[in-house]
């Protein structure tokens, strides 16, 4: 059964949202189409459940369609977003392209700019159908294209990919990868995590040529080997085990939280939602309810802490040890999330390979 | 015993300091500004002393922690019967220029 896909339309003006809400289910694939008047009301509906579409007005009292996007763009990295505005203004439309949206279009104003609009949201629902991710910059290209392109032109430049609240940057030099550095990485293997990434966005920034050279393979070789990489994680969690990044696919795995433990030195993977009555997930842990215990305790002592030394939210908790280390990262909706890793792993990696788990759960 | 009232009426931002703690959470030693109450700093002290204790209950020891809070961090390393405790405030953020 083909999937249903859902679109959610953010307006203020009620008979615009109306019109555009007929409009839409007049597409092929009938989609399912939900409206929200204001930002707060679009993001509490995001957060609810999964879209493939977010278009959205630029001009709405409150919070306006600029500040939606910084949030929804953070939150759901592979949510599809246009930008449907009477607001002809260039710096806006800047704007809204940094923020990584799809695509920028100027309210229809006639039957032949209502279908150009109609086929150009088809378009895209039809893209997602196919499973065509792409990295949204200033055009949509694969990351492994981009790359391509910029080492046979023989460019020199940065590339900077975000992902969700994770980024990383490319250093080329004379149309050689000389550099690669992500939070948990560095060099090759910062290069591989990034070309994991499914989908995302990029921006090309200027050249360092005073980087330190740190990759010394071909970009033909890296790309083969990340590849490579890929096929065999890939191999090892299924044939058919989607990249961590890919939204609404369960992984082959039993346990949804599988793909987070594809990161470097990962022992254990739990979360605990936030409503202490609901189920935990636990990857890799064989007393998982005593953890969780622990971890919401721990949480709880050190959120009151904080609150007695006005020390502002507790960011995050860090525990090292001799057998392993641990960490917890709290989110207000999703809950808080445990994890466990190998003594193998350096003290200094714990944070920021923690920071990027916790980014790929909350996305 | 109004001014220490309202002293203890809201959230103590706390200087950088260190002090150890015995097994019980009963400070031994400190070299934490006066100024701080010291029920806040034993408050720290018993807080990480049973964090400790329960993480070896369920069969995850470990020796040292760093809470992160988003103006301030608290260093904690197991001793032997006892820790040792860090604190230290990060710098506050300032607000972009307008």
């Amino acid at each position: 059964m083909a999937k249903q896909h859902k679109i959610l339309l953010l307006d203020d003006d009620e008979q615009m949202l109306e019109l555009y809400q007929e409009l839409l289910r007049q597409l092929p694939s009938q989609p399912e189409v939900h409206v929200s008047n204001s930002g707060a009301r679009a993001i509490a509906l995001l957060e609810s459940e999964p879209f493939t579409l977010l278009i959205t007005d630029l001009r709405m009292p409150k919070m306006d369609g600029l500040q939606v996007l910084a949030i929804v763009r953070r939150k759901y990295p592979h949510l599809r977003i246009i930008v449907l505005t009477a607001v002809l203004d260039e710096e806006y439309r800047s704007r809204a392209y940094a923020e990584g949206v799809d695509l920028f279009w100027q309210k229809p104003g006639s039957t032949e700019e209502f279908q150009q609009f109609k086929d150009c949201i088809e378009s895209l629902l039809d893209r997602e159908v196919r499973g065509e991710g792409g990295f949204r910059g200033m055009q949509s290209k694969g990351l492994v294209d981009l790359i391509q392109l910029e080492c046979l032109s023989q460019s020199s430049s940065v590339l900077h990919i975000t992902q969700g609240g994770v980024s990383g940057k490319i250093w080329v030099q004379n149309g050689a990868v000389i550099d690669a550095a992500t939070a948990a990485f560095k060099g090759e293997e910062a290069f591989k995590e990034i070309l994991s990434w499914k989908a995302g966005n990029f921006e090309i920034l200027p050249a360092e040529p005073e980087r330190p050279r740190a990759i010394h393979h071909s970009y033909q070789g890296l790309l083969l080997d990340s590849a490579q990489a890929l096929d065999e994680w890939r191999g090892q969690h299924g044939a058919e085990a989607p990249t961590p990044d890919q939204e609404g696919t369960p992984p082959a795995s039993n346990s949804v939280l599988a793909p987070l433990a594809r990161f470097e030195g990962v022992e254990f993977l739990l979360t605990m939602p936030v409503d202490e009555q609901a189920a935990c997930e636990s990857w890799g842990l064989e007393n998982a309810a005593q953890i969780a215990a622990w971890a919401r305790a721990t949480h709880q002592r050190l959120l009151q802490l904080g609150d007695r030394i006005g020390a502002a939210p507790l960011a995050q908790v860090s525990g090292f040890g001799l057998q392993r280390h641990w960490a917890l990262a709290w989110d207000g909706q999703k809950g808080l999330l445990c994890a466990g890793f190998q003594r193998a792993l350096p003290k200094e990696k714990v944070d920021p390979t923690m920071k990027h788990i916790f980014a790929k759960w909350l996305s | 015993m109004a001014f220490l009232n309202k002293k203890k009426s809201g959230p103590q931002r706390l200087p950088n300091g260190a002090f150890t703690v015995d097994a019980q959470g009963r400070v031994v030693s400190s070299t934490v500004p006066q100024a701080v109450p010291p029920a806040v700093v034993r408050d720290i002290g018993q807080q990480v002393v049973a964090i400790f204790e329960e993480a070896r209950r369920v069969q995850l020891p470990f020796s040292e922690m760093i809470a992160q809070y988003a103006a301030f961090k608290i260093t904690a390393r197991a001793m032997r019967g006892g820790a040792i405790i860090f604190l230290s405030p990060k710098a506050p953020q300032l607000a972009p220029p307008t």
